[in-house]
C-alpha cells in the first residue's frame, strides 16, 4: 500500500503540497503575503475547507495558512508521529472479584494524539491499566471488544450479540460485567439487555463518560472505577447504568436499566432515574443500596437469555396538527409496532383517529406513553382517550417511551399474537412499569426559589 | 558530636561567592557576567461585553463568600505521547487537591464548570486580538485553531485553557533596540484563587472565560530595565487602542528569567511593571547561586546517585519542646520526622535571595507539593535556632550524622509524610543538576516563591469541540483601518524627550501630544518639561478647580510664551495655572499680581543676602548655620520665586554667609 503523505487535503492545499513537495508531518518553512510561519504540517480533517494548511509550531498551538497567501513553501525535515498508549501489564490480585469489561465502541478510557487531536481508545486491560491505574485495586480485570461502532449506531444486532456474549461470560463464571458505551444511546441498551438477559446472577453495569478521558477533569477514570466497584463488590444483580450523580467528584448512581433517560446533552450528572428512585449510590468505598429491593447477587449461574428483536417498530412523538399520513406511511412501510408519545395523560387529537383505526385493522401493535416523562397513562379520564383505546391503542402505564419501544421491538420479535404482545407488555420484567409512583421519584427543583437556591447552596451539585 | 557551626556567617559568604550586588549597584557588566535573559508573557483582558466562549457578562466580580453553588473536581493528569506524565501532571496528582470552585448565577453558566461545550468564539474579542496584533506588526495566521493548553492546578475547570493564535514574529522598538515577539494568542482566563490549605483549594468562577490577550517575546532582554521598557511598551500598546480593560488585574504578566548556565524560570502573574526589574534581578541571582550550590554538592558527590539520604520518626516526648507550632502538631497527632542530608552543612543556610536561603526552597516545595502548611520544618542552619544542641544530640545519632551533614526536621498528618520526604529528597538531587523548571510566585520586594513545576512542552492540544476560524485578507484590511499608528510614534518620541511614563494615559486620553509639541517648536521650551507640567499639574489643576469656559490649549500656551520671553522662571507656571485656568480671560500681568509678584534682577536678591546675613545676628536666638540659611530664605522666598530658582538661590546663600 502506498503511503498517504497528504492526510486530508484536497484541492487548492493539496496541490501546493505536492507543488512544493512538502508531506504531511514534514517541518516547513512556508512564506506567505502575511510574512513567513515556521512548523510541521499537520494532517487536515476531512469536514474542513481546501483552502489552508495547518501547521503545529514551535510553542506548541496549531495555526491554519491560507492557501491563497502562500508564494512558497519548503521542508526542512520529516518525522511521522505515531504514537499508542503503552500496554502495562493489568496485576492480577487474589481475592479480587474478577469482571469482564465488554468494549461496544464508546471511548471511556482514552488519550488523545496531541498532534492531530484525534482520540486513541485505550481499552485493553494493559491499556486502562496504564491510565487508570486505580482499577487494579478493584478488580481482576479481563476485557472483550466486542464491536467498535459509536454509541449512535448501536442497534437490534448489537443488542442480541451483547446479550449472548453476556450470558457465555456468566456461564464462564466471572462475578460482575461491565459495558463500556457512548452515553446518547446508553439507557436503549441497558433497557435492551434488561428484557434479553433475566434473572442474572451478577451486576451487568454499563458505564460511559461524558468528558473523554484526554481530558483532566474527564468524569471518564471515576466512572470506571465506580462501575468496577458495582459489578466486582455490589451486591445487585441487575442491568444498571453507572454514571455521575452531582456534576462534582462525588459519587455515582446505580440507575435500574428501564427507569434510566439522559436528560442533558452535555452534563456529567445527566442521567436520571425518572419516576423512582435510583437503585444505589456508589463510591470507591462500596455500593450503598436507596432501594431495598432489588435482586441480590447469587451463587448460580441460572441466568435465561432472550436475543430477540423485531426491527420495524417505531416511536411517534404526537405534536399539535399531526397528520394522518404520518401513521399511514409507518404502516404502508410495513411497521408492526408503533409506541405513541402522546401529550398529557396520553392524549392525540381527532384527525389521526382515521388513520389509528387503519393501523389497528393491519394489525399494527400501538402502546402509548406520555411525552411528559414523568406520570402514568391514564387514558379513563377524558373521552379522548377512551376513544383511542377503542380504536386499539394499549395504555402502556408509565414505562417511558425509549423503553417502551425497545420492549415492544423485544417482544414483537418473540410473537405477533395480539394477546400475549399486551401481556408481555404489560408485565414489568425489572419495573419498566411500576404500581407505585413514590413522591420523591419526581423532584425538579425551579431555581430562583429562595429555599431551592438555599439548598443548592449547600449541597454539592 | 556535632560541632557549631555559624549560619549567619556562611550566608554572608555564600553571598558574596555568588556575587550579588543590589541593583543600584548592578551595571550591564554585572548582569552580562552573569549571563541575564529575560523575556515576557504579557496578559491583557479585553474590554468586551461577554466572555471568550459563553454568553456570560465579562468584568463582573463577586466577593468570595457570595456565592450561588460549589461544585468539586479533582484533575487526573492525561497520557503524554510517549505515555508517561508530565512533571507538572505529577506534580498536582501528588498533592491530591480537592478543587471547589464557587459560582455565582450572575456570571457562570454550564460553560464555565465544563457542562456544557464552548459556543462559537466572541467575535468582538477576536477583532481585538487582530488590531493589537497588527499594531504588534505580527503575521497573521491564516486560520485560527483552537487550542488546548492543559493547567492542572485547577484554576480552569476543564483542565485546560483554550487559546489559539492569532500571529506570530513581530517586534516592538525599545529606546536602544528592538524586542523580537514570538507570537500573540487570545485565551479566556483562569479562576480567581480564593485559598488554598492543606488538601483544598477554592477558586471563584468570575473572571473565569474572560477574554484575554498574551503577548510573548523573545528572551531579548539583556537586563532588568529593558524588561520593564518593553513591558511598559506592550502594555501601552495594548491600552493605545481603547480596547482594553484597565484596572487591578486587567493586565498581568509572566516574566522569564534565566542566568548563564541556568534555566527558565517563569515569575507568574507580577501585578505590578515596577516590580519587574527588582525580581528579574533577584531570580537571576537565585539562578547564580544555586550553580555554585550545585558545584560545591558535585565536589563532595561527583554523581548524584553516589548521594542518599535518610530519615528517622521521633516521638514528641524525646524532647522538651517548647516551640509553639511543634506543641499544636503534637496535640493534632500529627507525625514527627528527622532527616539527614549528608554534604548539606552550609547548604541550607546557602544565599539563594538576598531575604532566603537554601532550605526555603524545600519548605516552600513542602507546603505546596505535600500540603504541608507553613512553618513545616526546622533545621540545622537557621539563624534563630530552634533545634538545640541537646536535641541534636538526641538525633544525630539516630540518624548516623556527621559533622558534613544538615538535618531536618519536619512534621504533619501521617498520611502527607511519604509526599513530604520524597519532595525533600526530590529537591536535593535537584541541587546536584542545578535548577529545577519552576513557576515561581512574585513578592513586592523582589523575592518569589516556589509555585508550581514547570509544564512540559506536551500539554498542547487541538480542541476537537471548535472548527477553525478563517480569516481572511478583506476582514484583516478592515480591522487595520483606523488603527493608532501615530500614537505608538508618539509614545516613543514622548520616551526619547523623557517625558515621566506617568503622564503618559493623561496625555493620550486629552489628546496633549500636539499641544506639547507645538508649545515645544514656538517656544522653544524643553519638551520633557511641558510634557510633565502638563501630565502632573495641568491634571491636578483639573481635578481641584472649575474650568473658564475660554480655557484652552491656546490659552497654556500662551502662558508659557510670556513666561519665556520675559525672562521669568518657568516654575512660576505652577503657581499661575490654577488662575489661568479658572479666568483664561485674565491678562498675564495682572495674573502676577493677583500672584503678587513683582520682577526682580537676580542680582538684587542676591544682593540683599548680605544685609539679612547681619540682622540674622540681631533676631538669632541660636548661631547655627543651618537655622542661618534657612531665615535667610524665608526672608527672600517671596521676593525670588518666579524670578530665579529656589535651589540656586539657596546655593548662593550658603556660600555667602558668615561662617564663624
Ligand atoms: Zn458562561
Amino acid at each position: 500500500m502506498s503511503e498517504d503523505f497528504f492526510q486530508g487535503y484536497k484541492g487548492e492545499a493539496l496541490n501546493l503540497l505536492k507543488k512544493y513537495q512538502v508531506r504531511v508531518w514534514g517541518q516547513a518553512e512556508v512564506e506567505t503575503t502575511r510574512g513567513n510561519f515556521q512548523g510541521t504540517v499537520l494532517p487536515r480533517s476531512e469536514n474542513d475547507d481546501q483552502k489552508h494548511i495547518v501547521m503545529k509550531i514551535v510553542t506548541g498551538y496549531n495555526i491554519g495558512i491560507d492557501t491563497d497567501t502562500i508564494t512558497g513553501m519548503k521542508e526542512t525535515g520529516y518525522k511521522k508521529a505515531n504514537y499508542k498508549i503503552p500496554e502495562k501489564e493489568f496485576p492480577t490480585t487474589k481475592g479480587l472479584p474478577s469482571v469482564k469489561l465488554l468494549g461496544t465502541g464508546g471511548t471511556i478510557a482514552s488519550r488523545l494524539d496531541y498532534r492531530t487531536g484525534a482520540v486513541i481508545p485505550a481499552f485493553t486491560p494493559g491499556e486502562l491499566y496504564g491510565a487508570v491505574p486505580e482499577l487494579a485495586d478493584i478488580c481482576n480485570l479481563t476485557t472483550d471488544k466486542l464491536f467498535a461502532v459509536f454509541s449512535e449506531n448501536m442497534g437490534p444486532d448489537q443488542y442480541k450479540k451483547l446479550a449472548i456474549a453476556i450470558g457465555q461470560e456468566i456461564e464462564k463464571g466471572v462475578d460482575g460485567i461491565v459495558i463500556g458505551h457512548g452515553t446518547d444511546t446508553l439507557s436503549h441498551t441497558a433497557a435492551a439487555l434488561t428484557f434479553m438477559v433475566q434473572n442474572s446472577p451478577v451486576p451487568i453495569v454499563l458505564v460511559g463518560s461524558q468528558r473523554s478521558s484526554d481530558r483532566p477533569s474527564s468524569d471518564a477514570a471515576l466512572n470506571l472505577m465506580h462501575a468496577m466497584t458495582a459489578a466486582g463488590h455490589g451486591d445487585i444483580a441487575e442491568v444498571m447504568v453507572c454514571m455521575f450523580g452531582p456534576t462534582s467528584d462525588e459519587y455515582g448512581f446505580l440507575h435500574r436499566g428501564t427507569r434510566v433517560r439522559k436528560m442533558h446533552s452535555s452534563y456529567r450528572s445527566t442521567f436520571r432515574t425518572l419516576g423512582d428512585v435510583p437503585l444505589a449510590t456508589v463510591t470507591r468505598k462500596g455500593v450503598a443500596p436507596i432501594k431495598k429491593n432489588y435482586n441480590p447477587r447469587r451463587k448460580d449461574r441460572n441466568v435465561t437469555i432472550l436475543p430477540y428483536f423485531e426491527e420495524k417498530v417505531a416511536i411517534v412523538y404526537y405534536y399539535p396538527n399531526m397528520m394522518p399520513d404520518i401513521i399511514d406511511s409507518l404502516v404502508d412501510n410495513g411497521y408492526r409496532g408503533i409506541i405513541i408519545a402522546g401529550t398529557g395523560l396520553g392524549h392525540i387529537n381527532k384527525p389521526l383517529y382515521p388513520a389509528i383505526e387503519r393501523a389497528h385493522a393491519k394489525g399494527v401493535h400501538m402502546f402509548m406513553a406520555v411525552q411528559t416523562m414523568w406520570g402514568y397513562c391514564h387514558m379513563f379520564v377524558y373521552d379522548t382517550g377512551r376513544d383511542l383505546m377503542a380504536k386499539g391503542i394499549i395504555p402502556a402505564a408509565n414505562m417511558l417511551p425509549e423503553t417502551a419501544y425497545i420492549k415492544l421491538g423485544w417482544v414483537l420479535g418473540q410473537t405477533n399474537d395480539p394477546t400475549e404482545v399486551k401481556r408481555l407488555m404489560l408485565t414489568p420484567v425489572n419495573d419498566e412499569i411500576t404500581e407505585r409512583e413514590p413522591y420523591n421519584g419526581y423532584l425538579i427543583f425551579q431555581g430562583g426559589v429562595k429555599d431551592v437556591d438555599e439548598f443548592v447552596r449547600k449541597v454539592h451539585k | 558530636m556535632i560541632t557549631e557551626f555559624d549560619p549567619r556567617a556562611n550566608y554572608e559568604k555564600t553571598k558574596k561567592e555568588t556575587g550579588y550586588v543590589c541593583r543600584q549597584e548592578a551595571t550591564q557588566q554585572t548582569y552580562d557576567a552573569i549571563g541575564f535573559m529575560s523575556g515576557l508573557e504579557v496578559h491583557q483582558q479585553l474590554l468586551t461585553e461577554k466572555k471568550l466562549f459563553c454568553n456570560c457578562p465579562a468584568g463582573k466580580f463577586h466577593k468570595s463568600d457570595n456565592y450561588d453553588a460549589e461544585v468539586v473536581r479533582h484533575m487526573r493528569p492525561t497520557l503524554s505521547e510517549l505515555g508517561g506524565y508530565d512533571g507538572t501532571a505529577l506534580m498536582e496528582f501528588r498533592t491530591r487537591k480537592e478543587i471547589i470552585y464557587r459560582l455565582k448565577n450572575e456570571t457562570t453558566c454550564t460553560y464555565e464548570v465544563d457542562d456544557t461545550p464552548p459556543f462559537p468564539i466572541n467575535r468582538d474579542a477576536l477583532n481585538i486580538a487582530i488590531k493589537i496584533s497588527l499594531l504588534s506588526k505580527l503575521n497573521i495566521v491564516g486560520e485560527v485553531h483552537i487550542t488546548r493548553k492543559q493547567y492542572l492546578d485547577g484554576s480552569i475547570p476543564t483542565g485546560f485553557q483554550r487559546t489559539a493564535i492569532i500571529g506570530v514574529e513581530g517586534e516592538i522598538p525599545l529606546k536602544n533596540k528592538k524586542v523580537r515577539l514570538i507570537q500573540l494568542s487570545i485565551e479566556e482566563d483562569s479562576c480567581r484563587e480564593i485559598s488554598d490549605i492543606g488538601h483544598t483549594r477554592i477558586y471563584k468562577t468570575d473572571r473565569l472565560g474572560m477574554p484575554l490577550i498574551e503577548t510573548v517575546t523573545y528572551p531579548d532582554m539583556v537586563n532588568p530595565d529593558e524588561v520593564k521598557e518593553a513591558c511598559e511598551y506592550i502594555r501601552f500598546l495594548n491600552r493605545s487602542t481603547g480596547l482594553v480593560r484597565t484596572g487591578i488585574g486587567a493586565g498581568r504578566e509572566d516574566v522569564n528569567v534565566s542566568c548563564k548556565g541556568g534555566t527558565r524560570i517563569e515569575i507568574k502573574g507580577v501585578a505590578h511593571t515596577k516590580w519587574i526589574p527588582e525580581l528579574t534581578h533577584v531570580e537571576c541571582f537565585r539562578q547564580w547561586a544555586l550553580l555554585k550550590v550545585r558545584d560545591k554538592l558535585k565536589k563532595l558527590y561527583p554523581s548524584v546517585s553516589e548521594w542518599s539520604m535518610n530519615h528517622e520518626y521521633l516521638d514528641f516526648d524525646m524532647f522538651d519542646i517548647t516551640y509553639e507550632p511543634l506543641k499544636i502538631a503534637r496535640d493534632l497527632g500529627h507525625k514527627l520526622i528527622a532527616v539527614n542530608l549528608p554534604g548539606f552543612r552550609s547548604i541550607l543556610s546557602h544565599f539563594t535571595q538576598p531575604t532566603k536561603m537554601f532550605a526555603n526552597e524545600i519548605a516552600e516545595r513542602l507546603k505546596v507539593i505535600a500540603c504541608l502548611e507553613h512553618p513545616n520544618m526546622l533545621h540545622t542552619e537557621q539563624f534563630e535556632g530552634v533545634i538545640t544542641s541537646v536535641d541534636l544530640e538526641i538525633i544525630a545519632p539516630m540518624l548516623g550524622a556527621s559533622d558534613n551533614d544538615a538535618q531536618i526536621i519536619l512534621w504533619g498528618p501521617a498520611e502527607d509524610m511519604k509526599t513530604a520526604i520524597e519532595t525533600i529528597e526530590e529537591r536535593c538531587r535537584m541541587a546536584f543538576e542545578g535548577i529545577p523548571g519552576e513557576t515561581r510566585k512574585s513578592f513586592e520586594d523582589g523575592s518569589t516563591i516556589f509555585e508550581r513545576v514547570l509544564p512540559g512542552a506536551d500539554r498542547m492540544y487541538p480542541d476537537t469541540d471548535s472548527a477553525p476560524i478563517p480569516l481572511t485578507d478583506e476582514e484583516i484590511k478592515i480591522l487595520g483601518q483606523d488603527l493608532p499608528n501615530d500614537l505608538i510614534e508618539r509614545y516613543q518620541q514622548l520616551k526619547k524627550w523623557g517625558v515621566a511614563e506617568s503622564t503618559y494615559t493623561y496625555i493620550f486620553k486629552n489628546n496633549l501630544y500636539p499641544v506639547i509639541e507645538s508649545i515645544s517648536k514656538n517656544t522653544g521650551i524643553d519638551p520633557k518639561w511641558i510634557g510633565n507640567m502638563i501630565g502632573h499639574k495641568l491634571k491636578w489643576v483639573e481635578g481641584h478647580f472649575e474650568k473658564g469656559s475660554e480655557f484652552n490649549n491656546k490659552v497654556l500656551e500662551n502662558m508659557l510664551d510670556y513666561l519665556q520671553k520675559h525672562n521669568y522662571d518657568l516654575r512660576l507656571a505652577f503657581r499661575m495655572l490654577p488662575i489661568v485656568y479658572q479666568y483664561p480671560k485674565m491678562d498675564l500681568d495682572s495674573v502676577l499680581t493677583s500672584l503678587r509678584f513683582k520682577q526682580i534682577k537676580t542680582d538684587e536678591i542676591i544682593e540683599k543676602i548680605h544685609f539679612l546675613d547681619e540682622k540674622f545676628n540681631t533676631v538669632a536666638i541660636t548661631n547655627r548655620p543651618k537655622n542661618r540659611v534657612n531665615w535667610i530664605m524665608g526672608q527672600l522666598h517671596g521676593l525670588a520665586r518666579g524670578n530665579m530658582s529656589l535651589t540656586e538661590l539657596h546655593a548662593i546663600v550658603n556660600q555667602k554667609i558668615s561662617h564663624e
